[in-house]
């Protein structure tokens, strides 16, 4: 039988060890280095499920270890990479990683809120920093001219397609639309094949509809936000264009499917299962739509952005902790060069790639600027195992289309545009004028509040 | 031996002895209830940091800006004002009370008239429970998956049926008309087989004598129902409606996952939009004061309920 004393003291182990359990909860994240070391974490490690590239990652970092025997990486396989729900309680708890991964879109507000460090420094250590694409790094600029960052990968969105029903529909696959008229055109062929198969899918919830608004306001020469970026800039021609293509194509022509509310994770099934002729999307759609989808590269091309005005370009890259000592800066600009920004090796590796059987020959990602872009090019000729023939339309655009950034407070735009897409997308007598005046007076509220 | 000792000890006279009687007694109490007070700790503590603090300092956020990294800002009720200058906010708050409103009629009635049904089968009961109780067990993201399936206007579960039965079809939560309905089918086919068993439980509670009386007097069965099973469940069917309209009014899951707030905030909640303002906007002022605009609206509510149905007693 307990007595009280042991009951007492049964309680106490109780609440000292519930207390010690949320002492121990809150670690600190220490990354100092001695001795000339420097230990630095590195974060987007690819995840178990993928086990191809987080074995190369792996690699590569032992690899780069042996050649800078005073560096300690370790990587951090936290997914999605950079999940924006988190990313600021992870600044604010100390746990973000030394080198962090980042979305384009991220970038101005992370240098606003003070939360990356100064690396113009270092910057210049980088070798072959001037074959970097300056429209690329230059996303890694802040207001003041500095460099907080340096890109991974650069995209420019595109128009996919499923080229068997190009064919069946009568169309010639190596001719994708260049124009919205012809999109509009090939969609209503497309979808009257017949046997649930939608022409062309757009999206318009989970902020993924205002993203594709602003990529087709852009290739219709419009802009999302004014020059000061204070103000909206779409209620305008360019903006109702998109709006009343899009209206004609979903109503007018019933191509579009009446499934609507679609984000990227209802339109790759779509289009891996052969069930969509086409939809806005960047080249890193392709390998997404095989591997996990059931697509082929030898069915699927990509032409260039309809309208042809302009292009909207995305992408990531690393930036670097605020409270990073100088040492720890050089050696992630170090680990960065070496894995991210050298052809030939780390993720420009196309014969370790190859040999894998990962996808060789896809138009981006393309960072490089002369001669490096054209070596760059060669290798991945030389190690090609993917149709590069089905890309040929959009890569020869692409040396001639203007690419333009994303707005800023993308997110926050792309969700008030959601909105206006789902307005036209779902409701036959949406009145258009009305929808972006709604929108743009909300953008107008919403910029005024940053 | 303790009136023997009470009796014997000196009149208890001046400030001083009364103060030593308390604080003796409050020694006393402390000593006996030790034990419990450490038992509770643990869970006081977890209680203090995990609910009690972040509803104070969610008070002290509604009033800031912050990016919890940089300098907090105190903006006074600026956070307030934006939320009233928003076009989503009023649309938030219309549709939550729609879908409330849609919510008690369809998911407070159907649970009790199945209920009553379950109450008077005679074979195969427990494998109806268990049919009506299966929805629960099913995760809530999984079961708004599958509806969404069920609401696809193509080649969805209900307009396939609905084109074989030749009749009209529908675009669900495609169409600004039928959406919050749509979602609200949902909810209750997902939360019904709690809310079925515990009016179960009710009804069981019910004297059987009650029932038989009421035949004798040759009531039919929705003569029973009125003057019998009413009356005498009256007391849960008031404190789940309570309980039901302070859930339903945080409805997240079913917007979140399957419309997105769509199409044009026909379905944004006040809940989804708190989300938005937290993890799309990343104004975390405006999240905190939309929340306890919710929190006092709730508990105003709630006081107010619990008051009208005691008086009512």
């Amino acid at each position: 039988m307990r007595t009280p004393t042991t009951r007492r003291l049964a309680a106490l182990a109780l609440a000292a060890g519930s207390t010690l359990g949320l002492v121990a909860c809150s670690s600190s994240n220490d990354s100092s280095g001695s001795n000339g070391d420097v230990s630095i974490t590195v974060n987007c490690w690819p995840p178990t499920s993928d086990p191809i590239d987080r074995k190369n990652f792996s690699d590569d970092i032992a690899s780069f270890e042996k050649i800078h025997p005073n560096i300690h990486i370790t990587p951090k396989d936290e997914y999605p990479c950079d999940d924006p729900k988190t990313f600021q309680a992870k600044l604010a708890g100390g746990q973000m990683e030394n080198v962090f991964y980042v979305y384009y879109t991220d970038i101005a507000s992370v240098v606003a809120n003070g939360q990356a460090a100064d690396i113009s420094d270092y910057v210049k250590d980088v070798k072959g920093l001037s074959d970097i694409q300056p429209s690329t790094l230059s996303v890694f600029k802040g207001p003041d001219g500095k460099y907080y960052g340096l890109p991974r990968t650069n995209y420019s969105m595109g128009l996919i397609y499923n080229r068997a029903l190009f064919t069946q529909a009568g169309l010639d696959p190596n001719k994708p639309p260049t124009t919205w008229a012809d999109v509009q055109a090939d969609a209503k062929k497309i979808s009257a094949l017949g046997n649930g198969v939608v022409g062309y899918a757009d999206y318009s919830s989970g902020n993924q509809g205002g993203w594709h608004y602003t990529a087709e306001i852009y290739s219709q020469g419009g802009s999302m936000v004014t020059a000061d970026g204070k103000h909206a800039n779409f209620d305008n021609a360019q903006g109702k264009a998109v709006l009343q293509n899009l209206q004609q194509m979903r109503w007018t022509d019933n191509s579009m499917g009446s499934k609507q509310l679609l984000t990227q994770t209802d339109v790759l099934p779509m289009m891996g299962s052969g069930k969509l002729g086409m939809y806005i999307a960047a080249p890193d759609n392709l390998p997404i739509l095989v591997k996990q989808y059931g697509g082929s590269y030898e069915n699927l091309g990509i032409g260039p952005m309809p309208g042809d005005k302009s292009t909207l370009l995305g992408g990531d890259g690393y930036m670097f902790n605020v409270k990073d000592t100088p040492a720890q800066i050089q050696a992630g600009i170090q680990w960065l060069q070496y894995e991210e920004l050298t052809p030939g090796q780390g993720q420009f590796n196309y014969q370790r790639a190859a040999s894998e059987k990962s996808p060789v020959g896809l138009p981006e990602p393309d960072l490089w600027n002369g001669s490096t872009a054209d070596a760059d090019a060669q290798a991945k000729t030389k190690y090609a195992n993917v149709p590069q023939e089905n890309y040929s339309a959009f890569e020869s655009a692409m040396k001639t289309m203007p690419g333009k950034i994303e707005p800023p407070d993308a997110q926050q735009i792309y969700s008030v545009l959601d909105n206006v897409m789902s307005g036209v997308l779902t409701n036959q007598n949406a009145n258009i004028d009305s929808l972006l005046s709604d929108a743009s007076a909300k953008v107008d509220n919403l910029l005024a509040n940053q | 031996m303790s009136v023997a000792t009470s009796v014997a000890a000196p009149p208890a006279s001046g400030t001083a002895a009364r103060t030593n009687n308390r604080g003796g007694r409050l020694r006393r109490k402390i000593s006996d209830n030790l034990t419990a007070y450490l038992m509770m700790a643990g869970g006081l503590i977890c209680f203090a940091l995990f609910s009690w603090y972040p509803i104070v300092r969610a008070f002290l956020l509604a009033f800031q800006k912050t990016n919890f990294v940089g300098v907090s800002h105190w903006v006074g009720w600026n956070n307030f004002r934006q939320l009233f200058g928003d076009p989503e906010f009023a649309a938030a708050w219309r549709n939550t009370f729609e879908f409330t409103g849609f919510a008690l009629l369809v998911g407070f009635a159907i649970p009790f008239v199945l209920a009553v049904v379950l109450n008077e089968m005679r074979h195969a009961k427990s494998l109806f429970r268990l049919l009506v109780y299966l929805p629960v067990m099913v995760p809530p993201v999984v079961t708004a998956i599958l509806w969404k399936w069920f609401y696809d206007p193509g080649q969805g579960l209900f307009n396939e049926v609905l084109r074989a039965l030749h009749l009209p079809t529908s675009s669900w939560v495609y169409s600004t008309g039928t959406a919050v309905i749509s979602l609200v089918l949902v909810s209750t086919w997902s939360n019904m087989g709690s809310t079925v068993l515990v009016y179960l439980a009710a009804l069981q509670g019910i004297p059987a004598d009650l029932y038989e009386a009421a035949e004798l007097d040759g009531a039919n069965i929705f003569q029973r129902v009125r003057h019998v099973t009413v009356p005498q469940t009256r007391y849960v069917l008031l404190m789940l409606m309570l309980l039901q309209i302070v859930a339903t009014m945080q409805v997240f899951t079913e917007p979140f996952i399957i419309t997105g707030g769509g199409p044009q905030d026909a379905t944004i909640s006040v809940l989804y939009l708190i989300y938005k303002y937290a993890f799309v906007y990343f104004n975390y002022g405006g999240a905190c004061a939309l929340s306890i605009m919710l929190f006092v609206f709730l508990g105003i509510f709630s006081a107010f309920y619990l008051r009208l149905t005691r008086t009512n007693d």
